[in-house]
This record gives C-alpha cells, structure tokens and sequence, in this order.
C-alpha cells in the first residue's frame, strides 16, 4: 500500500519509493532517507507532532510537514 | 628532528569527536572564534611519537560537505583553500562504530579532495554489546586509507591513532569515487573550461555558496555560468552523488560490517518510551528544570558569597596596603569592585553548563527539543528554541550563541530576539537590592514576599519572551523554509572529562569576555566620576566646607553621626563595666569628643566626594537625562545608574555605590545608603513606586552592550539588535512608567 510517512503508526515500516515529483532537501537524504531504505516509525512526540524514525540506522526526528513529502511502501507484515 | 602538521578532526555530530579531541591534547586546547563570525574554532597540541608535534583542529561537526549551515560552511571552506594556514595535512574522520555507514558518507567526500584521510572508528567498545563484528583490514583496502578503532571511554586505540598521524606521509590521497559520472556531459564540459581544477572541488563550489580566498576567487567567479543550470537540475545531481556515494559504501559494507540483529536493540527504545511519554516526559523535563533553578539560584549562593568576601577583603587590603592616592583608588575602587563583579557569576555560570553538557551529552538534549518543538511553534519558536531559553537565565550572550542549531532563519532570529528577555543572572544584584529595600518581610503561605517577588520577576521575564516572539511572528515577514531535523542519538553516560572540559571552557570564555567589558566600564566610569570641568566641581572642597560650616552636615550624615556616636557611647559603656571600672568620665568623654573629630572628619570627606560625583561629568550626563527618567520615579543618581549599566545591569549596584559614596564591597552599607535617600519631599526616594519601576524597567530593558554585539555578530547585520534595543527599551519605559505612576 503506497502512503506517506506522516501517516505511519507506531513501529510500522515502509520502504521509501523513488522520488518523482519533489525533492527531498539534501540533509535526509545524507541521513540515509534513500529510495528503497527502509523507514520505520519508532515514536510520535505527545503532541502527535514531530515525529521520531528510523532509517537506515539513523535515529532522527522530523515535524509532520516534511514526513508528508516522503513516499512509502507499506510493509504489510510489520502491522 | 622535530616537524609540526596540522590535523583536521571532521566528523558527524554526535560521534564523540570532542572526546578524541580531548584525548589528543587534554588540557592543551585553546578556545576562541573565526575571524569574523561567532563558530567557535578550537585548537590543541599533541605530541606525536619520535618528537613529532601536531596542531589538531577540532572542525563544527557536520553530515557532509553539502553546506546548510554556517557551522558546516568552515569545515568546507578550510578543505577548500589549499593556502589557509591550518590547511590540514592530514584529516582524521571521526565515527562512530553504529552509525558507521551514514558516517562514511563525510569519509568519502573528505577522501574525494584528495586530502590525505584517516579512520576512526569511535565508540568500539560497544561493538561486542551489539554485536557488530568488522574486517578493519579489508576495509582499509577498499576505502584506500587506515583505521584506528578507538574508544574514548575505555581508552584505547588512541595511541594507534597518534602512530597513523605521525606516519601520514604513507596515507594515499587517492580519492574514492569519480563523481563525474552522476552527469559525465556536464563533468566534461566544467573539466574544459577549467583544465587545471580539480572537479569534485568545482562541482562543491558550484553546488553551494562558500566565500573563496584570492585564488579560488577567479575560478569561484567564471562558475556561476555553471550554475545557471537550474537549482533544481543541480539538486537533482546533489541526489544523484548521495545515491552514488551510498552504493559505494553499502558495497564495502556488505563484506566487512556484520551485525547480528539478535543482541542488537539497546535501552534507546525504552527509555525513550518514559523519556517521552506524554506525561512522564513533561514531569521529567520539569523536575530536571527545577533542580536546575535550584543549583543555579540556591546552591551557587555558598560560593558566591565566599567569592563576594574575598575579593572585599582583597579591596580593604589594597586600600589599606598600598600608599593613599589615585592610582589606589582606581585599583580598590574600580578594577577590584569591577573583578570581583564579574567572578562572582562564576558558580551560576559554571553550574548551568555543567547541566546542560551533561543533558547534552547524555542524549537528552534531542529528546526536549522533541517534546517542546508543537508547544514553542504557535510562538514562532522551534523546540530547538528551549535550550537557548534555557541559557539565557544564566546570560544572554551563550544562549544567543546557542540558537545556532536552529535550522530555521524565521526561528531562529525570533528567539535571539526574545532571549534577552528571560531572568539572566546580572539582572539578579539589581533585583535581589532593590527587593530587599522596597518589598516588605511579610510571608503568604508560608512563602516570603521577597522570594515571590524575585519568582514573580523570573515568569515575567519568561511569559515576557514568549509573548514577544507571538507578536514577531506575525510581524516579520520572512519566508524561510522550515526544514526541522534533529538527531536522536543513543543514550550514553556523560564522560567526565568531557563535561569537565566543556564547563571550564565556556566558563573562561564567559569570563574574559564580560570581565573585559565590566573592566572597561568601571575604569571609564571612574574617570567620569573623578573629573569635572565646572567650576563646582572644581571648588568642591570649599564649597561644601563652607556649605557645613554655615548649615551643617546633610540629613543623612547627621544622622549617620548621632547614630554613630550613640552607639560608641553604649560600647565604651559596657567595656568600662566589664572591667569592674569606675566609671571615668573625663575619659569616656575625651574618647567621644575624639571620635566625634574622626567620623565629622570622614563624613566631610563623603559630603565632598558626593557634591564632587555631582558635579563631574557624569553628574552632569545625570542631571541632563533627570527629566526623561523622571516620569519613572528616578532622580538623576538613579539616572547615571541607569546609563552606566546599559554596558551591564549589574553596574547598576556598583554605580549607586560610587555615587553614595561607600565602598561598592560594602553591601549592606549601600543598601541602608540607598535606604536612608530622601526624595524632595523628605520621603524615602526608594518606596515601593520607584523599586517597582526599576524592577520593571531592568526586566524588560536591553541593557547590556555585549548581547547587543553578540547580537550584531550573529544575525549580520546592525539592523536586528537596533531593533531590539528600541524594541525592548520602549517596553521597558512604558511599564516602568506606567508602574510607577499607577503605585506612586
């Protein structure tokens, strides 16, 4: 299923897809957030907003508006 | 034969750089800035095997040379400029042995400019905890360089380190990946017009704006045709280089790095699970403010009376030591006062940054900046705002310096603005002085009026900001992109050293750097108050013998007399019962009429000195100023107070002092000086309307010269801190006023 990761719930995985029309700013992507990484929602802040994940091993918090612009595929196993 | 080369120590945030820094040159660093711009630059010497000496420069950390920051923006342009003289011979990459793949990416551009390149891989200790295993000698082979797996916390792999530096000459200086291949059209033409360039060095000076010494300029110049290409067109290869990078090393990664996920997954998840927890979080963020207030305001007060005891001793003594004049005055007066004003922050200071690098060091620090980052927003403010307003209660100055984090340009500027707002410790003398003289001893529910005065103050100073930075933010109109990121590293006990270093460092920088200003100040101040062109002034002597000749003492030194005499009466008293004496009145009368002479003496000496202060230039500057701070409730003493400490609040104490005449060591006496001051009606000048309008006028007031500067530095551009000046003067004028007029 394709979604964004804004709407992931905790401990739910997805695999980032290509980037088609925005560009993700260069930091993320330095971060590991590549195409085909795996990103993981480890905790969303009480305020539901920013987010905390993982990918690639990297540990990083980032506010819902720009989780909105990376595309995933949901992997269904980890619900 | 000894030789000395400048190592480079470049690495991601978070990766224990500062601990190998410490490692290398313990406590041989030295702390200061670039020329130019607040990004603190610091050195070390380390001493190499076989007499080798080393210039180590610990670089601001950064994720690669792809620049968002000023931080970043010295690491690369010190990697560009060839004829920089801490150009480095050798660069020693710093990572850390869990985030080994993301920290490679730096390893790989640093490689790429052809800068001979060491690895460390920090943190090893922790690689049989989670269960990571690594080929160090095929991946020297594939990454073309040496590594030294390292451990800042169990200490080893340091002298290996120092074996590889000392041995760089053998380091290949090949680089790691032809980047031309990302757009080989595009690559060929950059490698016509500019022949003798290295590429990856043009293409990082195409893709970002970095400033160039002389020589690079030429070619800095002739690129920007290059970069007509469209900003996206240049991103998209920035991407496509990423991606390229990753692939190399995920290759060299597959056959040297494995990890057994089984042992893996550490207490990172669960304590961040209370950490951040929607109510457990808050109440810990909290408590942790409040032993923090504690420290800072309770349990620093023991050494900074100690420190307030010695340095009035150390002012008696030279008084009393050295011959009268001057020169003693100055000393005794001014410098020591000046010192000692400054030392005495030393405690507060010293105890807010050991928190804050312990919570910095720990991992905490990023878990606030999480929990706070929805609730500062609606203020315009990041969560990365709370740890400059944090700062701020102990001095503006580190906390302006500490907003550099904040990605943010919109943000970013909104809490500089607003951080000179909070509570910082100058302010305290002011506060702590006139609370004791104007708010009364009563208690409410078993709290004082004074320690809810000076509470009071403190959220006043906080709403005050927060206020501030809603009504900036409708205000400023600038657009910034909001790229809000931030690193949740692992948790790790803070090192000792480490903490140590950091709170030293800052301490001393704070330090020098005020102490320099207050010094200046009290010097200048002096002169003003020691000089005068009038004829007043220059008379001063006569005038006033004659003044009490003809009228007397004034209504505080009369008073100051009986008082005295009063007192000596009772003491000469007692010691004669004690004795089992008889009472001898011719003595104790002898010894009254003796000490009469002596205090009318002294007490003319005051009268002089203070018809002098009025006359001098800066009585005058006063006495000019009286009919704008008069509508506040300040005659013109409390107005050269006010101007003095625009340098610094806390020269406000110091200046009543010099003007009423008493040793500014004397606290106590400057308090009942100030106490005893009557207005033109014969009341106390300093009642509650007065004290209330100064209280309200130093909260809100930009009165301190080096935020200001710090200010200019960091934002520019004048334009911001003038802003701010007006900005927060006119509110401090207008509650002051309005205080004043509505208690009065």
């Amino acid at each position: 299923m394709l979604t964004t990761v804004d709407t992931l719930k905790k401990g739910q995985k997805g695999i980032i897809k290509e980037f088609t029309t925005n560009l993700l700013p260069i930091k993320l992507l330095e971060l590991g957030c590549l195409p085909g990484n795996v990103i993981e929602l480890v905790q969303t802040a009480p305020l539901r907003d920013p987010i905390y994940i993982n990918v690639n091993g990297s540990h990083i918090a980032i506010r819902k508006a720009l989780a909105k612009q990376i595309e995933l595929e949901l992997i269904e196993e980890s619900l | 034969m000894s030789k000395n080369i400048n190592v480079a120590l470049i690495g991601n945030p978070n990766t224990g750089k500062t601990s190998v820094f410490n490692q290398l040159t313990g406590l041989k660093q030295k702390v200061g800035n670039y020329p130019g711009i607040t990004v603190e630059k610091k050195e070390g010497i380390c001493k190499l095997p076989r007499g080798v000496k080393a210039y180590i420069l610990d670089l601001p950390g950064t994720y690669s040379l792809n620049t968002t920051s000023l931080d970043e923006s010295v690491v690369v342009e010190l990697l560009l400029n060839k004829n920089d003289k801490d150009y480095p011979d050798v660069a020693v990459v710093i990572s850390d042995v869990e985030n080994l793949k993301r920290n490679l990416l730096l390893f790989t551009q640093i490689k790429d400019l052809k800068i001979p390149s060491i690895l460390v891989i920090n943190m090893a200790d922790r690689m049989d905890r989670k269960g990571i295993s690594l080929d160090v000698e095929l991946m020297e082979q594939r990454l073309d360089t040496k590594i030294a797996l390292v451990s800042t916390r169990k200490g080893f792999g340091i002298d290996r380190l120092k074996e590889l530096i000392a041995n760089y000459k053998q380091l290949s200086n090949k680089p790691n990946i032809n980047t031309a291949v990302i757009a080989p059209e595009y690559f060929k033409n950059l490698k016509e017009v500019f022949p003798k360039e290295d590429l990856y060095k043009l293409w990082l000076v195409i893709t970002q704006d970095v400033n160039f010494m002389p020589i690079e300029r030429n070619a800095a110049a002739s690129v920007n045709e290059f970069k007509a290409k469209s900003k996206t067109e240049l991103k998209r290869l920035q991407h496509k280089e990423t991606v390229l990078r990753y692939q190399f090393i995920n290759g060299i990664l597959k056959e040297t790095y494995k990890k057994d996920f089984r042992t893996a997954k550490g207490f990172r998840g669960s304590l961040d699970k209370i950490l951040t927890h929607k109510f457990f979080g808050y109440l810990i963020f909290f408590a942790i403010l409040l032993t923090i207030f504690q420290a800072i305001f309770d349990w620093s007060g023991y050494p900074m009376d100690f420190i307030d005891a010695q340095f009035a001793a150390l002012a008696d003594w030279t008084k009393n030591t050295l011959p009268p004049g001057i020169l003693t005055d100055l000393l005794a007066e001014g410098i020591i006062a000046g010192i000692g004003g400054v030392v005495i922050f030393i405690p507060q200071i010293a105890f807010l940054f050991l928190f804050i690098s312990l919570l910095e060091e720990s991992g905490y620090m990023s878990r606030v900046v999480f929990l706070m980052d929805k609730l500062m927003r609606p203020f315009g403010l990041s969560g990365k705002s709370v740890v400059p307003l944090m700062s701020g209660t102990a001095c503006a100055i580190p906390a302006v310096m500490a907003t550099r984090t904040i990605e943010n340009w919109k943000e970013r500027l909104i809490t500089i603005l607003v951080v000179p707002f909070t509570t910082c410790s100058a302010r305290l003398p002011v506060y702590l002085i006139l609370i004791a003289l104007v708010i009364p001893e009563g208690r409410f529910i078993g709290l004082s009026y004074q320690a809810l005065t000076l509470m009071g103050l403190y959220l006043l100073g906080f709403v005050m900001s927060l206020c501030s930075a809603m009504i900036l933010n409708k205000i400023l109109k600038i657009k910034s992109r909001s790229l809000f990121m931030i690193e949740m590293p692992a948790y790790r006990l803070p090192l000792f050293k480490n903490v140590f270093y950091t709170v030293v460092e800052k301490t001393k920088s704070f330090v020098l750097g005020a102490g320099k200003i207050i010094l200046a100040i009290s010097i200048v101040l002096w002169f003003l108050g020691s000089y005068g062109w009038s004829n007043e002034f220059k008379n001063a002597e006569t005038i006033v013998k004659e003044r009490i000749d003809n009228e007397g003492f004034n209504a505080y030194s009369k008073n100051y007399l009986q008082n005295n005499l009063e007192a000596f009466k009772y003491q000469l008293k007692d010691s004669a019962l004690s004795k089992n004496d008889k009472i001898d009145l011719t003595n104790i009368r002898t010894a009254l009429q003796e000490r009469d002479v002596e205090l009318h003496d002294r007490l003319v000496e005051q009268e002089i000195a203070s018809f002098k202060l009025e006359n001098s230039f800066i009585g005058q500057a006063g006495k000019a100023i009286e009919p704008i701070v008069k509508p506040l409730g300040y005659d013109w003493k409390i107005g050269i107070a006010v101007i003095t400490s625009f340098a610094a609040r806390e020269v406000f104490v110091g200046t009543l002092a010099t003007i009423y005449s008493v040793g500014s060591d004397e606290e106590e006496t400057i308090k009942n000086r100030m106490a005893a001051e009557v207005n033109a009606n014969g009341k106390p000048l300093f009642n509650l309307a007065t004290g209330v309008s100064l209280m309200l006028f130093y909260a809100f007031a930009m009165q301190c010269m080096s935020t200001l500067a710090i200010v200019k530095r960091e934002t520019n551009s004048w334009k911001w801190p003038l802003y701010q000046l007006l900005f927060m003067s006119a509110i401090a004028y207008v509650t002051a006023f309005t205080a004043y007029q509505i208690l009065k």
